[in-house]
């Protein structure tokens, strides 16, 4: 039976005061349903490199991105995966915005993994920040083409026309044209050339900025948003692998016999073991596949293995933790250097010193990682909720052994990703069980296989040193960071790489003489990768931590020495910083300088919000932090107060943040009060733990996160919106709450708490 | 073993065995996807359902304890997604990743018909097992006194 699976959400959008209907369709398709419309149907019709065959599609199709078909319905193709962050929502806006297109008759559909999308990395907080132009442009084109197209049926100027509300206007004449009445004549002409098509004035663009419809949400609420476990093809088994616990590990022997008598098991399969570096392969491990999803958990607890644990055995993290103590009080690689930092710190007249311990992190996202795959001859298709589909190809292409394009990935929604998500081992996983079961396989990972095999957020250790003159003018700067890096995971490094010392250590402003950072070495004993703001999260913990106590001990308001390290409003140099080059998020200091200016006024405006003066007060301190990533400023403040029982929590949040340009107002406060949530997780509750090389916890009883009851009574969040380019939103709100809690805690008790989880130091925090 | 069960209205016969918890029934069997696997151990809420109108975790609920009974899924709250929780959730932007949200709103929906005006307080006690990843949780209060017509503190 040729079976469609197919959703379509719609809901009302309210636009200023019309009140119109808008269509977004996420379609998912069984490979039957593919195999008669070989294009998919996840996109519009695909781009070709002839212009001929690109002449012969009905509707104008500039780009990859946009497609106008005769009846006016304007497709556009969401590159970018949605995994909370409301991405979906956002960019189709700026195509549409350019094109001047009546949002209710444009059609959104996710785009499958391709390189004709150029990167569609769901990551680094990147899909505004490093497309936003391209896809204004992608807009842009498909107008111009179509105004073009108008004026030479009208015989008049294109400057004299304009494109809003689906059509063409001649200001002249008052003459108009629907987009769908000027799509195949648009489409005769050649694209333009980049240099002839014009952007509109931001003042043109009509959503942008403004308050913006949640597209997915009615489909996310009548249980019809299709995630990846959604999809079932014919035929499709379930498999659950028992996975090494211990980095590679491997099978000596098993028996599967007790798992194949489970009713409803058919296969049992072993997967291959990896290599270092260990990069997105297959964890090794022996799958067990069955009719569903209870019968291959069952069949996997009847499987019995005997396991090889290797050298990684000795993983212990309370061991480990005093390695990386040795690490950072011994003098590393130094990686930015001002003045004489040793010199300095010999003549202060103070030195303070503290060192800083954040664990390592799972990512563990509401959807544990999942799959599915077919594959037929030496070709294959997947489902995948993933933030890299091109990378999932790739990978899916190399357990093959064929060429990329015998592999189409579609993107499903994202049940969270936080990074985990752009890893493709999982897809490594169901490629290599469907081909060998010759039957399409969904593999499921449970909660406790999520947390045990992760990428795990690095474990760190950070030692501060400042030196005060008499007048208590801090006059030496010395950060020695450990951690293992995420390029084990890619190269078996175990030192930092320049790129990930640029998260907190060598782009941090610092208005100080003698300034010197270290990274210190750091051996990996499981797979390191990158979780919302990666490397951020601890060194925003130490340095707004380490401002925090100079202050107290120079006997000055934390707001004040925030300002004063800070330093005056300025673009800060490389000179300044003392480092020959700063990857800074993948732009040139000249279009995202790093701004004090802009700092100061996260700070300024959040200490006043929460009015700060009386941040000591009713039972109640707040703490004070801010952090610039992924070229967004956010400056936070935390109350903690003791609750009756004498428990500590956080009953307040205040963010102020500064990314430029806005798209979506209302999905940079969602995103700035998840990270709230997200950071007070990090910094109450989470920690991965390892003994004889594996991971302690299990499930959420032992990883824990905060729940609603933690949550703040309030959480305050201002966008200071600029004109400027887009920074990040979706990690630059965690890495400043950590440190805004610790710092409120320590106003509170007394009690300084440089490791996380907090919970360590206050059992009063265990909920 | 045959196992009757009535699922948002429709009497349903399931040849499954009668230890496989509800929730995988529900999924790979009548292909109700709506209901979500988080942690398999009730630690979570993804899996939240209604057992004649009482809140259960499917997950951890064999299927024979549902024999006889009602289940209520997120596609038999409302026909057409129109329960004020469902409408509250969509106005006031609630959902980020959505994955946790029919638990979140099969959990309120169970609160709201034993206590139709609900405080603070009454909201994290009953909505204090289903977790959020994306951190929704100040959206989810406020939506649930939404739906109440209760105005916000």
């Amino acid at each position: 039976m040729k079976q469609r699976l197919q959703l379509i959400s719609r809901r009302s959008f309210l636009e200023g005061m019309n009140l119109a209907v808008g269509g977004l369709t996420l379609g998912l398709f069984s490979a039957d349903a593919l195999a008669n419309e070989p294009s998919g149907r996840m996109g519009p019709k695909p781009k070709t490199s002839s212009e001929a065959e690109e002449r012969s599609a009905p509707g104008l199709n500039p780009n990859a991105f946009v497609h106008v078909a005769p009846d006016g319905t304007v497709t556009i193709v969401c590159h970018r995966s949605e995994m909370g962050q409301g991405i979906r929502s956002s960019l189709p806006v700026l195509i549409a915005d350019e094109l001047g297109a009546d949002m209710a008759r444009v059609r959104i559909v996710q785009a499958d993994g391709h390189p004709k999308y150029g990167d569609q990395n769901t990551d680094g907080s990147n899909s505004v920040r490093g497309i936003y132009e391209e896809m204004r442009r992608a807009g842009a084109t498909a107008r111009t083409m179509l105004v073009a197209a108008a004026a030479r049926r009208w015989k008049v100027k294109p400057e004299d026309c304009e494109a809003r509300e689906h059509a063409v206007f001649h200001r002249g004449s008052q003459r108009t044209l629907g987009f769908g009445e000027l799509a195949g004549e648009a489409a005769k002409r050649a694209v333009p050339k980049p240099a002839d098509v014009k952007l509109r004035p931001k003042s043109e663009l009509r959503r942008v900025g403004r308050e913006l419809p949640l597209l997915d949400g009615p489909a996310y609420v009548n249980g019809t948003a299709v995630f990846g476990a959604d999809i079932k093809l014919p035929g499709m088994l379930i498999a659950m692998v028992a996975r090494p616990a211990v980095m590679g590990g491997r099978v000596v022997k098993y028996d599967a016999t007790r798992a194949l008598a489970v009713p409803g098991v058919k296969r049992v399969i072993q997967l291959p073991e990896p290599k270092p570096p260990y990069t997105f392969q297959t964890w090794g491990g022996i799958a067990v596949l069955a009719e569903n999803t209870w019968a291959a958990m069952k069949g996997r607890a009847a499987l019995d293995i005997t396991w090889d644990d290797g050298p990684n055995v000795s993983y212990d993290s309370r061991k480990y933790r005093d390695e990386l103590v040795a690490s950072v009080r011994a003098p590393g690689t130094t990686v930015r250097n001002v003045g004489d930092v040793d010199a300095a710190l010999a003549k202060a007249a103070r030195v303070v010193e503290a060192e800083y311990h954040v664990p390592h992190l799972a990512h563990a996202p509401m959807e544990p990682l999942v799959a599915l795959a077919r594959v037929e001859g030496d070709t294959c298709e997947v489902w995948a909720p993933s933030q890299h589909p091109q990378a999932a190809r790739s990978v899916a292409a190399g357990v093959l052994q064929v060429p990329e394009d015998k592999v189409q990935v579609h993107v499903t929604f994202l049940g969270g990703g936080f990074g985990r998500k752009s890893k493709a081992d999982f897809v490594a996983e169901v490629v290599w069980l469907a081909r060998e079961a010759g039957v399409p396989v969904r593999v499921q990972w449970t909660r406790e296989d999520d947390l045990r095999n992760d990428y795990y957020h690095s474990v760190s250790t950070q030692r501060l040193s400042a030196g005060l003159d008499e007048a208590g003018k801090v006059i030496a700067w010395r950060h020695r960071t450990a951690f293992p890096p995420i390029g084990f995971t890619f190269t078996g490094a175990n030192r930092p790489a320049q790129r990930d010392l640029q998260q907190g250590v060598t782009d941090l402003a610092l208005n100080v003489p003698n300034v010197r950072a270290e990274a210190c070495e750091a051996n990996a004993h499981v797979r390191i990768g990158w979780l919302r703001s990666v490397y951020n999260i601890f060194h925003a913990f130490a340095v707004n931590s380490f401002v925090d106590e100079l202050a107290q001990a120079r006997g000055v308001d934390t707001r004040e020495m925030f300002l004063e390290v800070l330093g005056p409003p300025r673009h800060v140099s490389l000179q300044e910083l003392g480092v020959p080059k700063l990857e800074n998020y993948g732009w040139s200091l000249e279009d995202h300088p790093i701004d004090t200016g802009r700092m100061r006024r996260v700070i300024e405006r959040v200490t006043t919000l929460s009015r700060w003066d009386e941040r000591k007060k009713d039972g109640r301190a707040l703490g004070l932090a801010a952090h610039r990533s992924f070229l967004t400023y956010v400056a936070a403040v935390v109350s903690v107060v003791k609750d009756p029982e004498g428990k500590l929590r956080v009953d307040e949040a205040w963010v102020v943040v500064d990314a430029g340009t806005v798209i979506n107002p209302d999905r940079v406060r969602s995103q700035m009060e998840g990270s709230v949530i997200f950071g007070m997780s990090i910094a109450l509750h989470s920690e991965i733990t390892m003994k004889g090389g594996a991971v302690e916890q299990s499930n959420f009883r032992d990883y824990k996160l905060v729940r609603i009851g933690e949550a703040p009574r309030k959480i305050h969040v201002d966008i200071l919106e600029g004109d400027g380019r887009p920074g990040g939103i979706g990690e630059p709100g965690v890495p400043p709450i950590a440190p805004a809690i610790a710092n409120a805690v320590f106003a509170l008790t007394g009690t300084r708490v440089r490791e996380l989880p907090l919970s360590r130091t206050f059992q009063a925090l265990q909920v | 073993m045959s196992i009757r069960v009535r699922v948002n209205g429709v009497e349903k016969e399931l040849e499954v065995d009668p230890e496989m918890p509800l929730l995988w029934a529900l999924r790979d069997v009548l292909g109700l996807t709506g209901t979500k696997f988080g942690c398999g151990q009730a630690l979570c809420g993804a899996c939240t359902v209604h057992l004649d109108g009482q809140v259960v975790r499917a997950c951890v609920t064999p299927v024979s304890r549902a024999a006889g009974r009602a289940v209520t899924t997120i596609e038999g709250l409302s026909p057409d997604g129109s329960h004020p929780l469902q409408k509250a959730w969509v106005d006031l932007g609630v959902p980020q990743c959505g994955f946790c949200q029919a638990g979140q709103i099969m959990t309120a929906a169970a609160l709201l018909a034993k206590k139709p005006k609900p405080t603070d307080a009454d909201i994290d006690q009953s909505l204090a097992g289903n977790l959020c990843r994306c951190g929704t949780y100040n959206r989810i209060r406020a939506a649930v006194k939404k739906a109440a017509g209760v105005s916000e503190e």
